[in-house]
């Protein structure tokens, strides 16, 4: 498959350009609901140039300047929207053309950034390393799994089970391919529908929220502290199992707008029983002055259908010879 | 009773009634604009969800669930009693009927569409600023955004279809259209098509209750306009919140299970 758009390249290149400061520090005031509360409402796109970890030559350089950014960004979108024809026989080759559907990093609105990592703690900008219990629990997952992965939906990741998405769950982390999240705010509520995902009711009213019963995407409590948006999540499903974690892995999010356009995202992971110490992470959300529609994910799964009818059809095959 | 008491007991007897007239209206909570608020947690409180029409009670859809899984009766939600099918549809809603195991979109944990999710037997909560409305139901965490002034016309036909929503004094319009007709309206195989336009009326009735109706026009399927009516409950139990019904996982059997390797089937 191939795929080239060098016009959006053009158009990411004027983003860059214009692109002048990392993120700040200093909330926008002024846009209040009509209730009073700092109003963060809008869809955003998670898309951003700075990876999830960054690279280790770079060390502890936290931040490029435009132009080391510039370059940084072609490569990254060169290794992302590869020209190179797949190796027939593999996933990639038969998987449809991410170009065609617009869906690829370089068709949508991308935030500029200069950071070089989304991760800013440690500061090394990369995940902390397992702790061996969480070794031991991933080794004996992916054990369980080898020989099996297409033996039924179950074996097959909560993805392609249209389940949850790292885009969608705490911490929201841009993915693939919609990336995009609408947040709508009520009286004592804000709620955060990601794309692909459920929408998470988060409570602003000073109600906690138990977290006994566990939930794929975790139980929510949310407050404000200034302009600030802060989420604390507890309470996930054991099979949920984010990047290793258990289910008592804590999440705090704090949302806070920048601009008429910029809502900040910063996180913090927290798992003793998976990493030694916790990490965080914060990136801009950038709006999209627009409306999120359906995704109804499982309504038209036949990827499913058709990963398990393929791996049965080739079964078959080899009883055959 | 003597004389005096007479005026004194219709006095208090008009009050009462005063009373329930401004009471329970007087009590439903207004939004900063003066419009009813319905934010909280709603659920309705009638078998609409097995069939929508009167019908009396029946078997389970497999004999082996017994008695625990069979259809309660119920006096049917759609005014007049009988959905005006045109000749063709009533015979494709008696097939859907036969199907229903394996056909009706809620076992496949499709998004249940209007107006079916409001009487689904399950919770859904709404959230409400002046400009837009959030509904987001329990079952299969379906989501409908209402523009509250909007006109915009549904780009794409959806599941949940597209919502714009005015006021009309104490009432909330919904007008819904952009439904894709692959949802089904019970699980007696009662359906719609993707023409379908909806009207949904949300009227404060009391303190924690809500009318509901709906106004369904289909002239693919019907021979003529007809509605639905039913109460909403307000949830009032305490600490309670719309919990995960994440139903992929238990669904899976039923879409894939034909596709699992033999052995391990």
């Amino acid at each position: 498959m191939k795929h080239t758009q060098p016009t959006y390249l053009v158009s990411l290149l004027a983003t860059l350009i214009v692109l002048t400061a990392p993120l700040h520090a200093c909330a926008q005031e002024q846009r209040k609901t009509a209730w009073g509360e700092p109003d963060l409402a809008g869809a955003y796109t998670e898309f951003t140039i700075a990876p999830l970890e960054r690279p280790e030559e770079l060390g502890t350089k936290e931040y490029f300047t435009p132009a080391e950014a510039e370059i940084f960004q072609l490569q990254r979108l060169e290794e992302v929207n590869q020209d190179d024809e797949t190796e027939p026989g593999t996933q990639a080759d038969v998987h449809y053309d991410f170009g065609t559907y617009a869906l690829s990093a370089n068709e949508g609105i991308t935030s500029p950034n200069l950071r070089t990592s989304i991760i800013i703690i440690p500061n090394n900008g990369r995940i902390p390393p397992l702790v061996p219990a969480a070794i031991t629990r991933r080794d004996e997952r992916a054990q369980a799994r080898l020989g099996h992965e297409f033996d039924g939906p179950e074996n097959r990741s909560l993805t392609e089970r249209c389940i949850v998405w790292p885009s969608t769950l705490p911490p929201i982390l841009p993915g693939g391919y919609n990336s995009n999240l609408q947040i709508f705010q009520s009286p004592g509520y804000v709620i955060i529908q990601g794309e692909m995902g459920d929408p998470r009711i988060i409570p602003t009213d000073g109600r906690i929220v138990t977290d006994s019963l566990p939930q794929w995407i975790g139980n929510s409590t949310g407050r404000w502290e200034g302009a600030t948006l802060v989420i604390e999540t507890t309470g996930f499903n054991d099979n949920t199992a984010w990047r290793n974690a258990t289910a008592n892995m804590h999440v705090t999010e704090w949302l806070t707008r920048l601009d008429d356009d910029t809502v900040e995202y910063r996180f913090r992971v927290e798992d003793p029983q998976t990493w030694a110490e916790p990490w965080e992470g914060v990136y801009p959300l950038t709006n999209l002055n627009a409306l999120l529609f359906e995704y109804a994910c499982t309504e038209g799964n036949y990827g499913m259908a058709n990963i398990l009818s393929g791996e049965r059809a080739v079964e078959q095959q080899a009883e055959k010879q | 009773m003597k004389p005096f008491f007479i005026p004194l007991f219709l006095l208090i007897l008009l009050a009462a009634q005063q009373v329930y007239a401004a009471g329970p209206l007087a009590e439903f909570p207004r939004a900063s604009d003066g419009h009813p608020d319905f934010s909280g947690v709603w659920q309705t409180l009638n078998s609409a969800h097995w069939n929508i029409e009167p019908h009396v009670a029946a078997a389970a859809v497999l004999p082996a669930l017994g008695a625990q899984f069979a259809v309660p009766p119920g006096m049917g939600v759609v005014a007049g009693g009988t959905i005006p099918y045109l000749p063709e549809a009533k015979a494709q809603r008696d097939r859907n009927f036969t199907a229903r195991l394996l056909e009706d979109p809620e076992g496949k944990c499709y998004l249940g569409g209007v107006p079916r999710s409001t009487y689904m037997p399950y919770p859904f909560q709404i959230f409400q600023n002046i400009n837009e409305i959030v509904m987001v139901y329990q079952f299969a965490t379906g989501l409908r955004r209402i523009d509250v002034g909007g006109t915009e016309e549904a780009p794409l036909d959806s599941w949940m279809g597209w919502s714009n929503a005015r006021w009309d004094g104490d009432t909330l319009l919904v007008e819904v259209s952009g439904l894709n007709g692959l949802t089904w309206l019970d699980r007696a195989g009662n359906y719609a098509s993707a023409n379908a336009r909806i009207t949904e009326s949300y009227t404060p009735l009391g303190p924690n209750h809500v009318l509901y109706e709906a106004t369904i026009i289909d002239a693919t399927v019907f021979a003529q306009p007809w509605k639905i009516s039913m109460p909403l409950y307000r949830i009032v139990d305490k600490d309670f919140r719309l919990l995960e019904f994440k139903c992929e996982p238990f669904a899976e059997e039923k879409l894939y299970g034909y596709l699992r390797k033999p052995e391990a089937q």
